[in-house]
């Protein structure tokens, strides 16, 4: 236990000391990039060895400041982190994917930055977005699971204005106001939770709501699954994402795309299962769950640009772990989980490829794009790769994931969860169009077939773009791919199989990980101890 | 739980007013909503918190109160208004940006500053008239004193 104490609060406290130390080391970019690097390579570290412990001892809780508890049975006083199998593997992926996406960023901008570039704010602002995410990863308060938010989604809008392009504050204004607009609903939603229980501990709170009348409880569950709904982009609530994330530079957007909805889905398997366990809104997340599928997926048929038809398969596939969270069955908890895995995974590397693409061909919409598999035949590999896997074809993790979601609506039997698994079957061929639409559009025919192939962007922009169009011959050759961003895609790629190849114990892992989140009593007992 | 009446009329006049000016598509309007939205909210957290009139120190009475008033609503609030501070800054420095961005930015003469460039300009017509004028077909790739005006050097 002493060990776990001293892990536990290294995810969130070495990014955020890294970030004050970048920020002094402000005029320095080499040994900002060094601290950066040390900073989330240590976070891996501690993430996988919390893994390893919130397996093996189940769940493990700290009381920050030593605040914990004052009477027997009740809950601790101060702010409490809580890890256990779910939000291990959170952390994990999630900071395997910081770190990946970091290399990318650095490797982008040695080869293509120039002075003009706000690197100075881009490391410590990324290192704050990281603490973020894993406080929101960590936290077993409400409160701190509100901070937490707060603090990635401040990062977040830096990193999305970044340099301040007309694109990029046009983009950004949307994405504050809404992201502020949700936050105000969360904070609503703990001011309500407040009202009914007197505590903020969540372990506490799944105590006492179970005293508060079944009509209050769904009130309060409604208002924050409208909250974490925006933050995770579920269907009514999802028009913002596709709006504002593809403007970013390409390794904001794939952090983006990767991490910020999936603390949203996070957060709604911890109120779902946790403190709301009842499931009565099950029907109406079931409902969104489908609507949040088949219209994110008609919405990317629609798109021409690559960034923007990812960003809308990224909403399309949040209804899947909706669907599995709804079902309420632990096959269908564990689905979602592993799916949550395996989508920050391939979502991420798909938008470092969109990155790649644009830097190589010097656009990113169809319209303009052609022959890049001729032109480069290991771009090719590192698109089709992740791109079959977002579609679900059968030796990749995607496929085992849907198949774990589909098993468990069977299971579940009824005529709306037979729907969903309808839904989910036509999702999952109409991901697989989009994506061979892009693989025949980008890669297949050649360049003179594009409607405006004569055309590109002036240079390889990493960080600012200011979209400048010139002929495509006119373009000075951009040489080869930098192995630094090619690395990390590679990586990724090979992290994202990992969990194919060894699907076998990281799904049962997930088994672990849902049955232990489904029976919340593992959570209470070492939150607040035996009542 | 009893709570006053007029805290609860009041958040929720502040959040329709809030709504209301949030959907405007004025930048600093929407601020605004956000911050009266916030402030709604903050309230709630303080009516939530307990009635009023409790001492905030353990252990003393208030007028005869004697409960301890809640200090984790107050702790509450005090975390979400720096929040929303922090965040009322940047949507302030992205409205500047957007007026930057979107509209022509003349900064306006200085009247004096006129004035002066006018009397300026008279001495400056003088000056010109010195001034050798160029006359083009003197102009050769040979070097010479027209070299030195704007236009003219040694061109062919």
């Amino acid at each position: 236990m002493n060990l776990a104490s001293t892990l536990i609060p290294l995810p969130v406290l070495v990014p955020a000391l890294g970030a004050a130390a970048t920020l002094i080391a402000g005029r320095r970019p080499r040994l900002q990039r060094l601290i950066t690097l040390a900073a989330l390579s240590v976070s891996v570290t501690a993430c996988a060895a919390l893994l390893y412990l919130a397996d093996r001892n189940g769940t493990l809780v700290l009381n920050v400041g030593g605040w914990g508890q004052s009477v027997p049975g009740m809950g601790p006083l101060g702010i409490t982190l809580v890890v256990d199998r779910l939000s291990a593997l959170m952390l994990v992926v999630s900071s395997i994917v910081l770190l990946a996406v970091v290399f990318y960023a650095i490797g982008q901008g040695v080869r293509d930055g120039d002075e003009r570039q706000p690197v100075s704010i881009f490391m410590p602002t990324y290192l704050v977005l990281s603490a973020g995410v894993c406080t929101a990863f960590l936290a077993g308060d409400l409160f701190n699971l509100y901070v937490g938010f707060e603090v990635l989604l401040s990062a977040s809008f830096v990193l999305l204005t970044i340099g301040a392009s007309k694109d990029r504050v046009r983009a950004g204004i949307s994405y504050v106001m809404v992201s502020m607009i949700s936050s105000l609903i969360f904070l609503f939603g703990i001011a309500l939770v407040y009202a009914a229980t007197g505590t903020l501990n969540m372990a506490e709170i799944a105590v006492r709501l179970d005293d508060v009348s079944a009509g209050t409880r769904s009130a309060i569950f409604a208002v924050l699954l409208v909250a974490f709904g925006i933050k995770a982009a579920v269907f009514p609530l999802s028009a913002w994402l596709p709006d504002s994330y593809p403007t970013a530079p390409a390794p904001v957007t794939a952090v983006f795309a990767g991490l910020l909805t999936k603390v949203g889905v996070y957060a709604i398997i911890r109120a779902h299962s946790l403190l709301f366990p009842s499931g009565g809104l099950d029907p109406v997340l079931l409902v969104a769950a489908l609507l949040t599928m088949v219209i994110g997926i008609l919405g990317a048929i629609a798109q021409n640009d690559i960034k923007r038809l990812l960003s809308f398969t990224l909403v399309s596939h949040i209804g899947y772990m909706v669907f599995g969270i709804a079902l309420s069955n632990e096959l269908g908890m564990s689905g979602a989980i592993y799916y949550v895995a395996h989508h920050i995974l391939v979502q991420t590397t798909l938008f470092l490829v969109v990155g790649l693409i644009e830097r190589q061909a010097g656009a990113s919409t169809l319209q303009r794009l052609g022959g890049l598999a001729a032109a480069s035949p290991l771009l090719a590999f590192v698109f089709v790769v992740p791109a079959l896997n977002l579609g679900g074809i059968p030796p990749f993790s995607g496929f085992i994931g849907k198949v774990a979601l589909l098993e468990a609506g069977a299971q579940i039997g009824s005529v709306l969860a037979w729907t969903l698994v309808g839904g989910g079957v036509l999702t999952s061929l109409l991901t697989l169009y989009v994506v061979t639409r892009v693989w025949t559009k980008a890669f297949w025919r050649t360049r003179e077939d594009a409607p405006q192939g004569h055309l590109s962007a002036a240079s390889p922009a990493a960080l600012i773009d200011e979209p400048e169009d010139i002929q495509f011959v006119d373009r000075d050759n951009v040489g080869r791919m930098p192995v630094g961003m090619v690395a990390p895609t590679g990586a990724l790629i090979a992290v994202g199989l990992a969990l194919t190849i060894f699907a076998g114990p990281i799904f049962s892992y997930c088994e672990r990980a849902a049955a232990e989140v489904l029976d919340r009593s593992q959570y209470i007992t070492a939150v607040v101890g035996e009542r | 739980m009893t709570t006053s009446f007029v805290p609860l009329v009041l958040l929720g006049g502040l959040t329709a007013a809030g709504v209301y000016l949030l959907l405007e598509r004025t930048l600093t309007r929407m601020l605004l909503g956000l911050l009266l939205i916030g402030n709604a909210i903050n309230l709630l957290i303080l009516v939530v918190g307990g009635p009023s009139g409790n001492p905030p120190i353990r252990g003393r009475t208030s007028d005869g109160y004697t409960n301890t008033a809640d200090p984790l609503a107050q702790g509450m609030i005090l975390t979400a208004i720096v929040i929303t501070m922090g965040i009322a800054a940047f949507v302030l420095a992205m409205a500047y940006r957007t007026y930057r961005l979107n509209t022509e930015e003349e900064v306006a003469d200085d009247p004096e500053d006129a004035k002066v460039s006018e009397f300026a300009a008279k001495d400056i017509a003088a000056v010109e008239d010195d001034r050798p004028q160029a006359v083009p077909s003197r102009d050769t790739d040979a070097p010479d004193e027209l070299d030195a005006l704007p236009g003219h050097e040694g061109s062919a």
